[in-house]
């Protein structure tokens, strides 16, 4: 499925900034036609060398859930080192250290956090590489030559039948677009 | 809503626990002034791609004289360290100066030093970020690579201690044909294990992590600079990263998450080195302020080592625009603040000893001060806590050479606060006809030399063949395009710089004019909504 994209090259992130401010600022005054939320143009994804404070909200992003995943993980990591622990000092082979009781439950809390520490940074961190759909060796496909060293792309679907290129092409440029241009979406679609 | 939203990244709460800017004060050299926002962190007025020219030039050439020179005299001594551990193995740890007495002397020093000297690289990494404090995406990839690297250090030698060290899968749980005969997980030794791996495996992925953006810019470089298995090694490692906001957005968070769990990790790691000694009931050792002790002395010993690779690397690698004056400063504070802490924990071990009223205690810590091993004591106390209160001084923060020199004398202070703590507890025991004294052999000697020479022959690989600076976090930093004009007035050659595609076309807005421009009547932006 091939779709077509405008795509408006950036040189510095604060006209990036504005340039997703504006596409995505609410169609008509207050009281005139009925408001689209999220404006009248989509955006399919923005391409950024490096993190800008406020970018993923000026792109209306919603915030990642991956907090949820790193905090069961480690809940999980940790209460299964604990019945390990006990499992194997009290029920599978007891053996009487120093008299002290076989169940020893402050003595068990140190390894219980680090395994919760480790299976919460583990599992976070292979959940970004799935979710995100990236893996060692996975080939790029990059929206513009210099997008991990110094430009910012924003990327624009033209699905829309109120999509004019001509309007769409006079506000990034007034937003300080360095190159626009349309193309066939060869970049991930659906992603 | 504009203004809020478009201060710089990280910014948030300015007026608490970021960079305060300093008051009026002269300019210095490599330092612009910059009244607009705050002073610049990096210096020089870099564009993003300067950055990327700035930090990948040194890797693409090939090593200058000095760097061959360093890795061969770093790797002769890692050499001498390797026959040591190898006739050790083979001949078995009676090569040590160990007696019935001292138990425990050279090598546990030596793990819990290096142990701590990789606290540093966690505490600028981790901490610091979630400090909000922004000088530390200069320093925070080459500390990391220095905790990775000291850990394994230190790593090697439980593990040789071990005397057989082909078993060291003993001290992993798993069910085995010898019963299942499991480890004992009230031992703090064994708590040790998991604290130092799961250290060292949640700092490797945190550094990765760090690494993958780096390594995606560098592949996409590569089509002009990397050839054969360098590029194919950064292909591999970059895992196809694009640069997608969705993948940032979710990036930011899993990092933020790392450093939450970093924070909590680093207490954790010597807190539980302390508990070796902490949970015995040996005198000088069974008091319950080692973990916070333990855990300042190492952060205070880790930065003390992070200043003496940074101000080499600064020099060697012409890194003076990224690691500045001001981030020199920064650390020397951090420095003097643990330093003070430790000192005040010399104190309180001290009192509590001469207030406990148990004679044994007493007896422990005079024989500390005073006894044979009393001049190690006055080293430690010189070198941690006497020697640091010049950083109270600005203008000796700033002198380079003093700063080296006293970050040298800090490890060396705390290398003997180690030594002190252990050797100096055991040597005197509850049985004065027992009473021994310990020496370290040549094989120790050399063993710890040995360490010396891996940790800088691996610095200097690192710094080599990955890049010291995260070019993704600095670039957040630059505030670039921020500072209306910044990029005409910053004089940098015609050929370094690349400037932006059509400077003189694209007005230069500032945060307030962009989307006010845009919206304002007349633009194509009413008659596009309309």
């Amino acid at each position: 499925m091939s779709r077509r994209v405008m795509t408006a090259v950036f040189d510095r992130e604060e006209l990036v900034l504005g340039a997703l401010r504006a596409l995505r600022a609410p169609s008509g005054d207050a009281g005139s036609a009925p408001r689209r939320p999220g404006g009248p143009y989509t955006i399919r994804d923005v391409y950024a060398p490096y993190m800008v404070h406020g970018l993923e909200k000026a792109a209306g992003l919603a915030p990642s859930r991956l907090g949820w995943v790193c905090g069961v993980a480690g809940l999980l990591g940790a209460a299964g080192m604990l019945w390990f622990e006990t499992w194997v000092s009290a029920a599978d082979w007891p053996i009487n250290v120093g008299g002290k009781p076989f169940a020893s439950l402050p003595a068990f809390v140190p390894p219980a956090f680090e395994a919760g520490v480790l299976v919460a940074g583990l599992t976070v961190v292979v959940a970004l590489l799935a979710v995100s759909r990236l893996w060692p060796g996975r080939r790029p496909r990059l929206v513009h030559p210099r997008v991990t060293d110094d430009r910012f792309v924003v990327v624009i679907e033209e699905t829309d039948a109120a999509f004019d290129p001509e309007e769409a092409r006079r506000l990034l440029d007034a937003c300080g677009a360095v190159e626009i241009e349309e193309r066939v979406d060869e970049l991930g679609a659906g992603r | 809503m504009y203004d809020a939203a478009l201060t710089p990244r990280g910014d948030r709460g300015a007026s608490g626990s970021t960079w305060v800017p300093e008051p009026e004060r002269p300019p210095e050299s490599g330092e612009p002034r910059d009244e607009t926002i705050r002073r610049p962190l990096i210096a020089g007025d870099k564009t993003p791609g300067q950055v990327t020219d700035d930090v990948a030039r040194p890797m693409a050439g090939r090593p200058t004289a000095l760097w061959w020179m360093a890795f061969f005299a770093s790797g002769g001594v890692m050499t001498t360290g390797v026959v040591a551990v190898a006739y050790q193995i083979a001949t078995g740890i009676g090569t040590w100066g160990l007696n019935k007495t001292v138990g425990w002397a050279f090598d546990i020093t030596n793990f819990v030093f290096w142990v701590g000297i990789g606290h540093a690289g966690t505490l600028i990494s981790a901490v610091l970020f979630l400090l909000r404090q922004r000088w530390r995406t200069s320093v925070n990839r080459s500390a990391e690579a220095m905790t990775l690297i000291a850990v394994l250090c230190a790593a090697l030698f439980p593990l040789i201690h071990m005397g057989r060290p082909w078993l060291a899968f003993w001290v992993v749980p798993y069910p085995n044909p010898r019963g299942s005969l499991w480890v004992n997980f009230r031992s703090p030794l064994l708590w040790d294990v998991f604290a130092i791996s799961t250290y060292f495996t949640l700092s490797a992925v945190f550094w990765y992590i760090g690494l993958v953006p780096d390594l995606a810019t560098l592949r996409d470089r590569a089509a002009d600079r990397a050839r054969g298995l360098r590029k194919k090694l950064l292909g591999f490692f970059s895992l196809g990263w694009d640069g997608s906001l969705r993948t940032w957005n979710r990036y930011e968070k899993v990092y933020l998450l790392l450093a939450g769990l970093a924070t909590p990790l680093v207490l954790s790691v010597h807190s539980i080195v302390s508990f070796d000694f902490a949970t015995s009931i040996l005198p000088g050792w069974h008091t319950t302020i080692f973990p916070p002790y333990f855990v300042a002395g190492a952060i205070f010993s880790g930065m003390a080592m992070v200043l003496t690779l940074m101000l080499i690397a600064r020099k060697t690698m012409r890194l003076e625009d990224y690691i500045t004056l001001r981030h020199v400063d920064a650390m020397t504070k951090l420095v003097l603040l643990t330093s003070s802490i430790v000192g005040l924990a010399y104190g309180t071990e001290l009192f509590i000893a001469a207030w406990s009223d148990n004679p044994f205690e007493q007896f422990t810590f005079a024989n500390r001060l005073f006894g044979p091993l009393g001049w190690g004591y006055w080293i430690m106390v010189a070198c941690n806590v006497l020697i640091p209160q010049l950083f109270w001084f600005r203008r000796l923060r700033r002198n380079l050479p003093l700063v080296f020199a006293v970050s040298i004398l800090i490890n060396v202070g705390m290398w003997f606060e180690r030594f002190v703590i252990i050797v100096a507890s055991l040597e005197r025991d509850f049985l004065p006809s027992s009473w021994a004294s310990y020496r370290p052999t040549s094989i120790e000697l050399a063993t710890l030399a040995g360490t010396f020479g891996l940790f800088f022959t691996a610095f200097l690989v690192f710094c080599r063949v990955l890049p010291v600076i995260a070019m993704a976090e600095v670039k957040g930093v630059l505030s670039y395009g921020r500072r209306a004009g910044a990029a005409a007035d910053s004089g940098v050659a015609p050929e370094t710089a690349r400037e932006p595609a059509e400077p003189d076309t694209v007005p230069f807005p500032t945060p307030e004019t962009v989307p006010t421009a845009v919206a304002a009547g007349g633009s194509s932006f009413e008659e596009v909504q309309t």
